[in-house]
């Protein structure tokens, strides 16, 4: 008898010291893609991320812990990541990821766990759509596309367009199908929408078909790799109009890869780049500590994400006064003018963040901010 | 569809089908002997086109010497894998090795992404290559001229080698029967690892040749092609060098062909070259040039 009540208080006193240690800190998970093809926009959304916790390493006076897990670009994996950090890690709120695809998948098992997931720049309308668990701190890709097809018809005075969209990508497809919708409800006319696959690198066939179709504007809602190698081709088949691409196209490392195919092309993003002139305070900061940080690199606008994502994850923990997943969602739900390094972030009613579409081109050799559009819907 | 149009989809098809030829000249040769499907082709060929590119770039190597060492190393890599992965698996069974392949596969794919980090990289083209040549409205870029040539070269190389040599004899008693061939006096470990040097020294050129024609390297970079030039070689016959020049051209010109024709079924292209396996092997099941062989995987 003495025995059993011994062993039971101890592990009373077990349980209770994890417990404690649990108590003690914060726990945030992170999912990104760190390896496979999306590994470039997650490794820079990390790091960002990093920086912020750096930056903010405590809230509520209890330490942040972070659990990062590569979800290898894969839809599968991605599930997987959100459920071992839920079930394993016991975190209270979930950040990530890069791609709408494996936020989608994500953003299921966070919503089924209640536990908050806080997109960084997944812009697909579906990663939010009927979940009251899931966030993001992007704007979504009706407005974006809208944003595209403004430029390019009103400003640009484009009008025709072709489309070269990746079927095995839904935030290709979308990005591509929202374009085209604006485009033509402006009075633009879509002369060709062909398509292709994730990891395809010959776009011989569907460009030459494009060029015959002789339109003003190409859009291509890729990822900057694809882009790359796409402007390239265009290039070497004699193409000779404009390139307008989405918010992956987003990259440092564009005018390295893509050389001079690239000059000239023209991207929507959100409304941060180290090119910019009137840079709020936020986002001077951040470059600043960046350019420190990592002197061999530039911070662009998928760091900047993930250095919002962790700033607004700790807002709403500060503002609920409690490190628990049901009100860190409903502290997340209120945020309001929040100022981070992509601008002031609201939350709406359908959980994506309002703010405007910023657009960037690439000016001889060099990464350059146009300035903001305001889409007409 | 114009004249010029057609005869421009023509050229795209024949670069990209001469590539794949190129690729599985090397993947049909390895099975050719030893009736082993070498996954981590797609790999070889990958490292390739890295070694080659961080000669060049990083080592500031003139590109013919970039070029000679990194086939060389690659090849000395491929042996090195025979070693270490295959030849303890020769007395067992087809699948053990086909597995070994598989895990040699990913591992160098992961390996590649550890040193190299997932992120593109860009290939710096010599300016020749990327000046096009304009026949009327046609554009001809010189990889379109260099890269059949060069594969038609390898082939009658090779196709030299497999016959006319006395490794070649050694190669081809090895396909008919690695038991005798021991007892015969064969140095079937010696000849396996040319057999692996040369395939992969192959693979090595055709990821520079690659990397030339689309100027990004990437880890992953292999899987695509390595799939593509495997159902070229199937369908060419796999085991067969020929076949595997003619499947590779065909599959090709097939891919572009198709969008050509038929623009808003772009992207289901890989869908149509698997569709033309299926259909070649039910008419005919040993592929285009394919010898009857009693034993298959």
């Amino acid at each position: 008898m003495k025995r059993v009540i011994t062993w039971s208080l101890l592990m009373v006193f077990i349980l209770a010291g994890a417990a404690l240690a649990a108590d003690d800190t914060v726990r945030i998970g992170v999912y990104l893609p760190l390896t496979g093809a999306n590994a470039y926009g997650g490794e820079l959304e990390l790091e960002g991320l990093q920086m912020a916790f750096k930056e903010a390493p405590a809230v509520l006076g209890k330490k942040v812990e972070i659990f990062v897990v590569d979800n290898k670009t894969d839809k599968v994996e991605a599930a997987n990541a959100v459920k071992r950090l839920i079930d394993k890690e016991k975190v209270v709120a979930v950040i990530g990821t890069y791609g709408s695809s494996l936020a989608m998948a994500g953003g299921e098992v966070a919503e089924k766990a209640g536990v908050p997931m806080i997109g960084t720049s997944c812009t697909n309308p579906l990663v939010t759509q009927g979940k009251k668990y899931v966030f993001r701190v992007c704007f979504i890709d009706p407005f974006q596309g809208a944003g595209a097809a403004t430029y390019a018809f009103k400003t640009l005075g484009l009008k025709k367009a072709a489309l070269l969209v990746d079927v095995a990508n839904d935030y290709s497809v979308g990005l591509a199908s929202f374009f085209a919708k604006s485009y033509t409800k402006l009075g633009g006319e879509v002369v060709t929408n062909l398509n292709y696959q994730s990891g395809d690198q010959d776009f011989t066939a569907q460009l030459t078909e494009i060029i015959s179709k002789k339109p003003d504007v190409l859009f291509i809602p890729s990822y900057f790799a694809e882009g790359a190698i796409i402007m390239k081709q265009v290039k070497e088949l004699g193409g000779t109009f404009k390139i307008m691409g989405g918010d992956a196209m987003d990259n440092p490392k564009i005018t390295e890869i893509g050389g001079g195919a690239v000059e000239g092309f023209i991207h929507t993003t959100f409304p941060y780049d180290p090119s910019m002139r009137d840079m709020n305070p936020v986002a001077k900061q951040f470059t600043e500590n960046w350019k420190k940080l990592h002197p061999d690199k530039d911070p662009n606008v998928n760091a900047a994400l993930g250095y919002d994502a962790y700033m607004i994850t700790l807002d709403a923990i500060k503002r609920a006064g409690k490190a628990e997943p049901e009100a860190i969602g409903a502290a997340l739900a209120q945020t309001k003018n929040f100022e981070g390094v992509t601008g002031s972030t609201t939350i709406n009613a359908s959980h994506d963040a309002e703010k405007p579409v910023g657009l960037v081109t690439i000016k001889d050799g060099k990464k350059t901010y146009i300035g903001e559009i305001t889409p007409e819907m | 569809m114009s004249w010029a149009m057609f005869v421009q989809h023509l050229l795209n098809g024949l670069t990209l089908g001469s590539l794949y030829a190129l690729i599985a000249i090397g993947y049909t040769m390895i099975y050719g002997i030893l009736r082993l499907i070498n996954f981590a082709h797609s790999e070889i060929f990958m490292l390739g086109a890295y070694s080659v590119f961080w000669g060049v770039t990083l080592i500031h190597l003139p590109w013919p010497i970039a070029v000679t060492l990194g086939i060389l190393a690659v090849a000395a890599l491929g042996v090195l894998v025979d070693r270490v992965a295959y030849r303890p698996l020769r007395d067992a069974p087809r699948s053990s090795a086909l597995i070994s392949a598989i895990g040699v596969s990913f591992f160098l794919q992961n390996l590649a992404i550890v040193v190299f980090s997932a992120i593109p990289r860009e290939v710096y083209r010599p300016t020749w290559l990327e000046t096009v040549i304009l026949v009327g409205d046609v554009r001809v870029l010189p990889l379109t001229l260099l890269v059949p040539v060069l594969s038609f070269l390898l082939m009658l190389g090779l196709i030299y080698i497999v016959y006319k040599t006395k490794a070649g004899l050694g190669m081809r008693a090895i396909s008919k029967d690695i038991e005798t061939s021991y007892t015969m006096g064969v140095p079937v470990n010696r000849i396996i690892a040319l057999t692996f040097g040369i395939g992969s020294a192959l693979a090595a050129a055709s990821g520079i040749m690659w990397a030339l024609r689309y100027p990004q390297l990437q880890p992953i970079m292999g899987i695509i092609p390595g799939f593509k030039a495997f159902i070229a070689a199937v369908v060419g016959g796999i085991g067969s060098i020929q076949g595997a020049v003619i499947g590779g051209l065909g599959l090709g010109l097939v891919e572009i062909m198709a969008v050509a024709t038929f623009p808003e079924l772009a992207g289901y292209r890989d869908a149509l070259a698997f569709v033309l396996l299926i259909g070649i092997l039910l008419i005919k099941p040993t592929g285009l040039m394919g010898v009857k062989l009693e034993d298959k995987l």
